[in-house]
Formats: C-alpha cells, structure tokens, sequence
C-alpha cells in the first residue's frame, strides 16, 4: 500500500548549509502491516515520516500511495490524500486547545464536510469510547493529562478511517502504563480495521511487539 | 458545534475567543474609532440638516426678480471710444414683466414643488405715535405658505390673510406695543395709506427678521405699492434642494429674470459644510486606516501564536483555502464586532453631547439624527477594513510549511 523509491531529502537546498538527510530510502509497507520505525535521534525518522505523510516533499524519489505515485500531484489533491487517507500522532503539540475532546475528534471530518452534524459527533464519541476517554469529552486540551491527550490524538487519527496511520513518538513522552495502553490501543485498532501503521518509538520493547522493524541510522535503512 | 456555521467560522470564532485580551483589545481600539466616526458624522449631519431646515422653510429656494437695469450710453458708434460714466439707475419697485406666464412657466417644471407671486416693498408701520419703516410682502397664503411655512411660525392670532389682514414680527409688536386684533396703519412712500387688522404674530427665530416682516395679502400690497397686478418677486421652492441652482440657470436661460437659488445666497455655508465633509472624510480615511493596521498587527502576531494549530489543522486535511478564510473569518468578525460596540459608543456619545450642548436659549444645538444607514454603511466599511487588513496575515497563515507549524 505504501513504497518508497530511493527518496532523497536535502534541508536547505540551495544554501550554503545544504545538507542531505535521508540518501535514498526505499521502504515497502503492505496494507495492514504494523511496523515500527526506529534509529537514533537525528538519523532522519521525523524527515522520513513527514515525506510518507505528504507534509513534506523528498527532493527526490517516488513516494506510492495505493499505487499513486505523489510527487506530480498538485497540492489540493496531496491536502486531500492527507485528510482522507492518513492519520497523523504527533508526539508533541497533540491536541488544537480552542477546542474540546470531541471536537478535536471531529475536525478532520468538520473540516473535510464544512459543517458539523449529528453523525459526525456520534462517530467521534464512538471513537473517543474505544480510547476509553468518553467521560472527558468536553474538557478542553488543557484540562487533560499528556496520556489522555495523546490518547485523542489517536482517536481524532482515526477518525477519517484512513488507510495509513503514522505515529511519531507517540509515547515517547508518556509514563509506561500509559505508553501501554496508548500502544495497545493503535494495535487493536489495526487488527480490527486493517489500518496500517508506521510508528516511529524509542521503546525497543514495544518495537518488539510490532510486525516488523525498519531501523534508520543517518539517513539510510540498516538492515 | 453550531451546524450552521462552516468549519473556518467556528475555528476562526474560537481563536478569537481563546484569545481573549488580544481580542479585548483590539475591539476596543476599533471601537474607539468607529465610536469617532459615527459620533462626528451624525453630529455633523444633525448641525447641516439644523441649518437646512432653517433656511429651507423660511425662505424660497428659487428667487425670481426682475432683471438688474442697466444704463447704456447713448451713442455707440463702432470705431468711436468712449470713456462713459455710467451712473446705474435707481432701483424703483418694478414689477416682472408678464410674471403670470413665468409662474405658469416655473409651475410647469418637474422639478418645482411650487410658486408663488409676491409683491414686496418698504412701507412705514405706525400704531398711535410709534412707527417702524418694515418690509410688507404681499402674497398669495395658498401658495407662498408652502414656501415659507409661516403657520409654523405663528405664535399669537392667525395664520390668516384676507385684503384686511396683516401678520407682523414679534419684535415689530412690541415696538409697536401691538398684539392680535389690533389695527396697524401702514402707508407706502407715496403716500398711500391703509389701514389693517394684526391676524397674527410670527416668530422666524432672528431679531431683525422679526423686527422687519410683515405679511399681507397679495392685492393689498399691490395697491398700496401703487403697482396694481404686478409681482415683484417669484418665489420658488423645488423638490430636490440641491437642484436649486439648475433650475435657476434653467429659468435664466428661458425668461427674462434674475434667478437666484438658496444655494448661491448661502455660499459661506456650503463651502463651510464642503470643508467639514472633507475633514470628515479625511478623518475617516485615516481612522480606518490605524484600524486597519491594528487588526493585521494582532493578526500577524496570532499567525505566529497559531503556527502548531496550523500545522495540526493541515495535517488533518484542512485545505489552504480554509486556512485563509480563517484569518480573513477573524478579520471581518473583529471589524464588525468592532463597529458594533463603537457604534453604541458613539451613539451614546452623541445622546449625552446632545442633552449637554445646548444653544443660549436652551434649545437644542443640533437634532439628534442616528439614521440605520450610518450604522449600516459604518458596519460594512469597518468589516471590509477587517478583511482587507487581514488578508496578509492570512495569506502568510496559508502559506506557512506544515512541517515547520508543527516543528514550530
Ligand atoms: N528543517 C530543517 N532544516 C535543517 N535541518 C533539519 C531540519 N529538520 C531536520 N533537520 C536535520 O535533519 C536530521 C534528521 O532530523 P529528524 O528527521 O528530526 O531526525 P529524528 O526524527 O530521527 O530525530 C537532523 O540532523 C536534523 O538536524
Ligand atoms: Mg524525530
């Protein structure tokens, strides 16, 4: 469902302080796969799922989204796959604090149909039960624990049903329970729905318990 | 949740709320200066339509007199230069030649409401031992009270004028130490005299007016004036004011009088009214402009502030599109939240300017006019300025790097 084709990416192109990061990346990840993306810090995971997530261009290489090769494709359609086909966990900077829980839950779909409506709310508290979170669904961001958040950053992932699910960290800040419960949460949430995943951790344990391991270490796959 | 809102508007409406003292802000700066604007506008329109109104009903807005007479030298033989002296004539009291045929003329045009033939003239006024030189208008009341509106004026006796009526000025009674009812002989230059019952007193609101007016029917000052079916003046008042002058040009061009508009007479107070506009304009020109500036200086600042927010909100499929409308939604709401609330400050200004600032003799210094078409144009104006003023911050806001909001 995903691959990548010795993707290159340079910061700075074009300055003095170019440099090259990723130095040709070639990935395959099949539908329903869970896999764990993991490396040392500054060997090029944020960059790498940022390229996959189509928030970031390679500056060079073919990236294929369900067969679709997106580098061609013009912006409003990269937005469009963004929102209907991946589901992003950031590992900071989680939650739009304006709005509620169930809110944050809805906006990928508030966003995408423009006006709120009834089933879009029954979908995001049916969301926000799975990540057993249905009691805090009018608190605001600021009114929650980092676990919780994290844990309807999940579920907002969710909720456009997307094929593709990347994960930056997504425990990485979190207690080990909680890390536990967030990564059990993604993990079901695979087997359920076929959802594929890409999870970039520093938790070699949970690493462990994921389908497969791609270790980055500086810019390159090691095998 | 509002279902009837789009998606930008509820986010650009809860980034302006979460936001509060940013927000407070910069409402209360717009609203100062939209507070300003509806404050001096209305007050400036109140101090013209005052003045309008005085002018306009108590006086014609379209004067017709009899051509100046000029004095021409005798001979005039081409090739011979002369040096003349010439003395213009004394100004008799002439009638307009065939004033009948411009009236049915002047009646006849579109754009005058109506005309009215007055026959004027100085006349001595005496009661007893006391006597006043006055000016005697002799006119048709069916007519020339649509002009002026003497029954507004009246304040004793009648707004009637059979052949035996005269309606005199408050300040002429006095002197004269006569009211309602009593006799008043008046007697024309050339000797002429009547004698005429006061049906009323008027008040036309300046001393020497009062001191000076007196009406009386059309055929009475004829006769005394010794100028039997003659007009000495056409009065005119016209459906739009500030057609005035047209229509005198028109009259000019066509029959053989002098024209002369309320609008050439009362000069001084156009070009006065024509340089308050202008500072007005000037002064909104530029309070819209610092309004302008205020609301895409905390816009720019709220981009920054927004950067992850952005970044989420593209990572989730917002389109760029969206993202602007947010930044321009936050523009135009605080514009028009802003004029609102300076609205009602201005509004309340002008109540109390209005109970306070009073003329010398307790009256009203300007009406108070709080016409919903200011408010309406001043809504639209400060919520257009809003959009306008955000239109860098939200074009910045959409062009920013997804990747680098959310690294921010
Ligand atoms: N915007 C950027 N400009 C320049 N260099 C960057 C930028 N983002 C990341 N880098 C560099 O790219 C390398 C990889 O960073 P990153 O992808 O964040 O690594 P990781 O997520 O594995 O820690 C690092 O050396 C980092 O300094
Ligand atoms: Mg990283």
């Amino acid at each position: 469902m995903l691959r990548l084709e010795d993707i290159r990416k340079s910061y700075n192109v074009g300055l003095p302080s170019q440099t090259e990061v990723l130095h040709g990346i070639d990935v395959t990840l099949q539908r329903g796969e869970f896999v764990a993306l993991i490396g040392p810090s500054g060997s090029g995971k944020s960059t790498l799922l940022n390229i996959i997530g189509l928030l970031d261009r390679a500056t060079s290489g073919r990236l294929f989204i369900n067969g679709k090769e997106t580098s061609s494709l013009p912006e409003h359609e990269i937005t469009r796959l963004r929102g209907h086909s991946i589901g992003f966990v950031f590992q900071y900077h989680l939650l739009i604090s304006a709005f509620t829980a169930l809110e944050n839950v809805m906006m990928p779909m508030w966003s995408d149909r423009r006006f709120a409506s009834a089933d879009m709310e029954t979908r995001a508290r049916e969301l926000l039960g799975e990540v057993g979170l249905a009691a805090v669904a009018g608190n605001k961001a600021n009114n929650m624990s980092g676990g919780q958040q994290q844990r309807v950053a999940v579920a907002r992932a969710l909720a456009m049903k997307p094929d593709l699910v990347l994960a930056d960290e997504p425990t990485g800040n979190l207690d080990t329970a909680s890390a536990d419960d967030v990564f059990a949460l993604l993990r079901r949430e695979n087997t359920r729905h076929g959802t594929t995943f890409l999870l970039v951790t520093h938790n070699l344990d949970l690493a462990r318990r994921c389908d497969r391991i791609i270790k980055v270490v500086d810019g390159r796959i090691s095998p | 949740m509002n279902p009837l809102l789009p998606f930008e508007w509820v986010v650009a409406i809860r980034f302006l709320r979460e936001g509060r003292m940013q927000t407070l802000f910069i409402l209360v700066g717009i609203a100062i200066g939209v507070g300003v604007i509806v404050f001096m506008t209305a007050m400036l329109a109140g101090l013209e339509q005052n003045f309008l109104k005085r002018v306009l009903t108590s006086q014609p807005h379209v004067q017709l007199l009899p051509p100046d007479q000029i004095a021409r030298p005798l001979r005039d033989i081409p090739g011979v230069i002369e040096d003349p002296v010439v003395q213009r004539p004394s100004q008799r009291i002439i009638s307009i030649d065939q004033w009948r045929k411009i009236v049915a003329a002047a009646r006849a045009m579109p754009d005058v409401a109506e005309v009215s033939p007055t026959t004027a003239g100085s006349v001595l006024a005496s009661r007893g031992d006391a006597s006043r030189s006055v000016t005697m208008s002799g006119v048709e009341p069916e007519t020339y009270f649509n002009i002026v509106r003497v029954p507004d004026y009246i304040v004793a006796g009648q707004p009637r004028l059979t052949s035996e009526d005269v309606i005199i000025g408050t300040e002429l009674a006095k002197d004269l130490g006569a009211s309602v009812g009593d006799k008043l002989n008046l007697r024309a230059a050339s000797g002429a005299t009547r004698v005429l019952t006061i049906s009323g007193l008027v008040d036309l609101g300046n001393k020497s007016a009062n001191q000076r007016t007196t009406f009386v029917a059309l055929r009475t000052a004829q006769s005394l004036l010794g100028i039997i079916g003659g007009a000495t003046t056409i009065d005119i008042t016209v459906r739009d004011i500030y057609a005035a002058e047209t229509v005198a040009q028109e009259i000019e061009a066509a029959q053989r009088v002098e024209a002369d508009s309320w609008i050439k007479t009362n000069a001084q107070f156009f070009t006065a009214v024509q340089a308050q506009k202008n500072t007005n304009l000037l002064i909104r020109v530029f309070v819209a402009l610092s309004v302008a500036f205020g609301i895409a200086a905390v816009l720019v600042v709220s981009v920054i502030q927004r950067s992850k927010d952005i970044g989420i909100l593209r990572a989730m499929g917002t389109r760029r599109g969206q993202v602007l409308a947010i930044f321009l939604v936050q523009g135009g709401v605080l514009g028009f939240l802003g004029s609102l609330a300076g609205s009602g400050l201005g509004a309340a200004a002008l109540v109390y300017w209005h109970a306070m600032a009073r003329q010398a003799d307790g009256s009203e210094l300007f009406p108070l006019i709080l016409e919903q078409s200011l408010f309406i144009e001043t809504a639209l104006l400060a919520t257009l300025t809003g959009l306008v003023a955000a239109t860098i911050p939200a074009v910045r806001a959409a062009d920013l790097d997804p990747v680098v909001a959310i690294r921010g």
